[in-house]
């Protein structure tokens, strides 16, 4: 590992001023638990660090007037989960957030910081798009939004531009009778990345499901909607059958590879799993049921 | 988990008590000093160049570039080390071929495997001899690479070692070269005959993927090469003497010339034996003039230090209606890795160990592959063994409806049993860990519940024995300082100190064990083979003895009468007239000619082999295969219980490790013979999380040729898992598994395919 310098700005201005400055060879980051790892290894390479931690509106979590909320890009996951009106309103984002990483990891990781790193596994990125988020990104030219959704490219990759940086998320407010879910499978109870992971949102009314959303990651080179199955679901029973079949659908939306952390038909396999069980979850929560994920005989 | 020894009257007063360990405060306070926490004057720091490629020709080696960065102080290569013969060296527990040792530590026409090292480099911080390594240049000719056993072991697979001789029982169609370091033939009875006589016959293979012994702390040493040509190491190692030896043999030294101090050890199983950067920190600092330390990270470890083999296992065995074993036939393929290495020896020896079989044969190939050499690994070789041939003892049990416990009852290994490999056993317990097994509350608990099922699994280790050397001071205020040259990996300075004490009559806490480098104490081998606290602890009891002798002599000379006419019974010696416990008379051995120092150097025998029967529940995911283990008991003979605390705590911790080979571990190799998941993320141990409680429990069959009837206890917790689990996973979903690790892919599969057959 070469030397490298470190900048602290106090505002976004400023540490998109020095991104620009250091000409391609700056990286934003705020835990640091991606960042400082691949420099480590070598996997990554950066002359300047910019780190975003000190901007105080990065690291913020509040509800606008509108009922949404927005999470600042560098807010570590400990004070998201910990954020009790948000952590009740959204437990499926908060799924993801509460296995990013121990204790420790917690305590640094940020949303922004699992997004920007765009890997196809990350934790918190399905849920994120499940919630239909949304990103605040500024950069030299001024800023702009973008859905979670359509933020990723491929493994590593995103739409942000040269000095480009992601200030904050906004989460819409969630309708009535709704709820969400993230589930990943992992061979281990913990310390592990996701085979595959599934975040849903479910809104049923009069057990007729009305919106139903599900996003899937480690089955495609991005985070990936499948959008065929939740369109299969509106206007049917909210049953186990139905979210069943829905996961048979969703198993077309994955394109996965085969590696170290499963082969590709396992993976479609798992999918149909997934998203049957992650949609049973959030239906049992928005009928006012606490699930602990991590610890459902059900799940 | 109570012993034998707390639940009646036991006649010793520190045996089978819990003190709290010597190097316990140590420990938990972080001051004990560990490999890498080695800070000397001028400390320059070693990193190694690896292959990227898994078998290619060494062109040529360029290292102009890397030795003129500012910082960088020497750089290696083979050409810094003179190459050898092929000739053995012993190591203790096994010997090792110094030519292949040589090239291990630094290839030099070939690189076998990823990982295998290449050159290395010392510089004023590991920044910049990473840096360095960059700017090594080697020209590699790549060569077709090969990881599966039964693929090197074809007419036309990739030659590792051109002038490889197959070792051991003839190969009557091997003609040309080979990767076949050793084959193995042992029989025993007739087994043609034997299986004519069988009314059930079953026949299975089976396959494990290589796997590591995963210690927490990694490889590191420091050296200091002294003008004056002594060579002082710190090492993680095992064995201190075992690191010399091969330090010395390879830098071509007297042995006196190398002084190596075992630093605390942060785990080894058999992995930290073979030496990989001890005579690389060594040559930097030769050619530096500077005191190197080497630390290797965590994908050195997995890719260039030995895990164990992978394998190819088929098993049959033959029974009688009645459950009475007929006959067996074991063919078993290790994996060497880059190197020959030897583990299929105790894998044939293990594989029908625990039963009595009239009829026998097994057969054995050591193969020369493309991955790191293999290691001891905690039972080395047993533990594929087990899950092979206890996976066929369950469908035998099974198929002739016979209890599994029972079934191996009738079968089970007792005294006089003659295994394939020869030896008849002495004293063992298995027979006793069986039916402790079955009379425990766990095997006839209700298990309730879906998928879910209940397995038990067998296994055995022969232990080990060897040389170990102790001196005892004895201090004035009736403390006894104990010099030893064992590395505590276990609590062994304890274990061997209540031997001690035991013996003078003294207590634990009496006694002050320190671990101590090669210039301060006698040979002892390393802390390997389950022998520490058998063998170290061995020859703390003759030094005792000595101690006795010479103090006994004393108070006859302070009482004016014959040194017959004084005894010694638990710390208190006496005469007709007089009496003064161990303390007093200590406290007078100034006035009565100075200093008492007992000794013993042993080469101890009468090894104590040790057998496991562990009962397991599981439940299984139907819809994604994963296992989950929710109860877990072992049972064990550990001979005669020195500190049950420590013993308990080796029974869990094999049983982890059983438990992580039995369901997720395994190195993940691509098409060109590349490990693809080198990290503790993605290599899968078990958590904390991932476990259940273990709850061990210790029969005591003792050791009758040992002094306090210890036998060793660390290794065979590992062996059982495996099959155990296997025939938990049957029982709860109806599918037998044939291959490690059972992993959630390999069982959904296993439930897809079976599904799609009904």
């Amino acid at each position: 590992m070469k030397e490298i310098a470190y900048a602290a700005p106090r505002t976004v201005a400023d540490a998109v001023a020095a991104l620009k400055q250091a000409n391609g060879n700056g990286k934003a980051f705020a835990g640091g638990t991606d960042i400082l790892v691949q420099l480590r290894e070598g996997t990554r390479n950066a002359d300047v660090l910019v780190d975003l931690k000190k901007i105080p509106e990065m690291t913020e979590i509040r509800q606008l007037p509108s009922g949404d909320w927005q999470i600042g890009a560098a807010t570590p996951c400990h004070r998201i989960e910990s954020t009790v009106p948000f952590a009740e309103g959204y437990p499926g984002i908060i799924d993801g957030v509460h296995i990013i990483g121990g204790w420790q990891i917690k305590g640094r990781a940020s949303l922004g910081g699992n997004l920007c790193t765009s890997s196809p596994a990350a934790d918190s990125i399905p849920a994120l798009i499940a919630h239909h988020a949304v990103v605040k990104i500024v950069g030299p030219d001024g800023s702009r939004e973008v859905p979670v959704s359509e933020f990723c490219t491929g493994p590593g990759k995103n739409v942000l531009k040269p000095a480009e940086l992601v200030a904050s998320f906004v989460i819409p407010a969630m309708l009535p009778n709704s709820s969400g879910c993230y589930l990943r499978f992992i061979p281990r109870s913990e310390m592990d990345i996701a085979v595959v992971g599934c975040g849903t949102t479910l809104t049923v009314e009069k057990d007729t499901i009305k919106q139903a959303r599900i996003a899937l990651g480690a089955v495609a080179p991005k985070p990936v909607l499948a959008e065929e199955a939740a369109a299969w679901l509106i206007g049917k029973p909210a049953t186990i059958e139905s979210f069943e079949k829905a996961g048979e659908i969703a198993r077309k939306a994955a394109t996965p590879i085969s590696d170290m952390r499963g082969p590709a038909e396992y993976r479609t396999h798992l999918v149909g799993v997934l998203v049957k069980r992650s949609l049973m979850t959030s239906l049992r929560r928005l009928r006012g049921e606490r699930v602990d994920v991590l610890h459902d005989k059900l799940v | 988990m109570a012993t034998a020894n707390e639940t009646k009257t036991s006649s010793y007063r520190v045996i089978g008590t819990r003190p709290i360990r010597h190097d316990g405060v140590d420990k938990v306070t972080g001051r004990a000093v560990y490999g890498n926490d080695v800070q000397l004057p001028g400390l320059l720091y070693g990193r190694v160049l690896r292959s990227p490629h898994a078998h290619a020709r060494i062109r040529s080696i360029d290292t102009t570039k890397a030795e003129k960065l500012p910082g960088v102080f020497a750089v290696i290569s083979s050409a810094d080390i003179d190459p050898h013969e092929s000739k053995m060296a012993e190591l203790g527990e096994g010997s090792v071929n110094l030519q292949y040792l040589c090239e291990n530590v630094l290839a030099r026409k070939k690189v076998l495997y990823k990982g295998h090292a290449v050159a290395a480099v010392a510089a004023v911080n590991a920044h910049v001899a990473e840096e360095a390594l960059k700017l090594i240049e080697v020209d590699y000719d790549p060569l077709h690479a090969v990881t599966w056993v039964l693929d090197a072991m074809k007419d036309d697979a990739p030659i590792l070692i051109d002038d490889l001789k197959t070792e051991g029982a003839p190969l009557p169609h091997s003609k040309g070269p080979t990767n076949i370091a050793q084959h193995i033939v042992f029989s025993k009875g007739d087994i043609e005959k034997g299986f004519a006589e069988a009314d059930v016959i079953i026949e299975r293979e089976f396959k494990s993927a290589t796997v590591h012994q995963g210690y927490i702390e990694p490889h590191v040493a420091t050296a200091l090469w002294s003008p004056d040509g002594h060579l002082s190491i710190w090492a993680s190692t095992q064995g201190s003497f075992t690191c010399r030896q091969q330090t010395a043999e390879l830098l071509a030294l007297p042995v006196s010339k190398v002084t190596v101090t075992p630093c605390e050890i942060g785990g080894g199983f058999g992995g930290k034996i073979r030496v990989y950067i001890e005579p690389i920190a060594a040559l930097l600092s030769k050619k530096s003039g500077r005191p190197v330390k080497v630390l290797m990270n965590r994908a050195d470890v997995f890719e260039s230090t030995g895990p164990t083999p992978g394998s190819f296992i088929r098993v049959k065995l033959g029974a009688k209606r009645d459950g009475r074993l007929v006959a067996g036939d074991a063919w078993m393929a290790y994996d060497a890795g880059a190197y020959p290495a030897g583990i299929i020896g105790p894998g044939c020896v293990c594989v029908f160990s625990c039963y009595d079989l009239p009829n026998a044969r097994v057969e054995g190939f050591d193969v020369v592959l493309n991955k790191p050499q293999t290691a001891a690994y905690r039972a080395p070789g047993s533990t594929n063994a087990a899950f092979a041939c206890e996976t066929v003892i369950e469908e035998l049990a099974e198929k002739l409806g016979i209890d599994p416990i029972e079934f191996r009852l009738k079968n089970a290994a007792k005294e006089g049993t003659r295994r394939p490999d020869g030896p008849a056993y002495p004293v063992i317990g298995l027979v006793e860990t069986l039916k402790t097994a079955k009379a425990h509350p766990h095997y006839s608990a209700t298990l309730e519940g879906p998928n879910r099922g209940r397995g038990v699994g067998c296994g055995f280790w022969m232990n080990a024995g060897l040389k170990s050397s102790v001196t005892a001071h004895v201090n004035g205020d009736g403390t006894v300082t104990l010099v030893e040259g064992s590395t505590d990996i276990g609590g062994t300075r304890t274990s061997i100190a209540m031997q001690l004490a035991e013996t003078l009559g003294i207590t634990a806490e009496e006694v002050v064990p320190r671990v101590v480098d090669t210039d301060s104490v006698g040979y002892t081998d390393v802390t390997g083979g389950s022998r520490t606290t058998f063998a170290t602890g061995w020859a703390a009891h003759d030094a005792a003895i000595d101690i006795v002798k010479q103090m006994s002599a004393r108070a006859a000379e302070f009482w004016k009468c014959s040194p017959d006419e004084v005894t010694f019974d638990r710390g208190l010696f006496s005469s007709k007239s007089h009496a003064l416990t161990f303390k007093e008379l200590a406290g007078k051995i100034q006035e009565t000619g100075g200093t008492i120092t007992g000794r013993a150097s042993v080469e101890a025998k009468g090894v104590g082999a040790t057998f496991g029967t562990h009962i397991v529940d599981v439940e299984v995911d139907p819809e994604t295969g994963k296992v989950k283990i929710l109860r877990y008991t072992a049972v064990q003979d550990c001979g005669r219980v020195i500190h049950p605390s420590y013993a308990e705590g080796q029974i869990q911790g094999g049983v982890v490790q059983g438990i992580g080979w039995a369901l997720n571990e395994e190195y993940v190799y691509d098409a060109d013979g590349r490990m693809r998941n080198a990290s503790m993320l993605d290599y899968r141990m078990p958590t904390a999380v991932d476990v259940p409680t273990i709850e061990p429990v210790m029969v005591e069959v003792p050791n009758p040729r040992h002094p306090y009837g210890v036998r060793g206890v660390g290794e065979v917790p590992i062996c059982p898992p495996p099959a155990a689990i296997g025939a938990a996973i049957y029982n709860a979903i109806g599918i037998r598994m044939y291959e490690l690790p059972m992993s959630p892919p390999k069982v959904c599969q296993a439930i897809i395919n079976e599904a799609s057959a009904k």
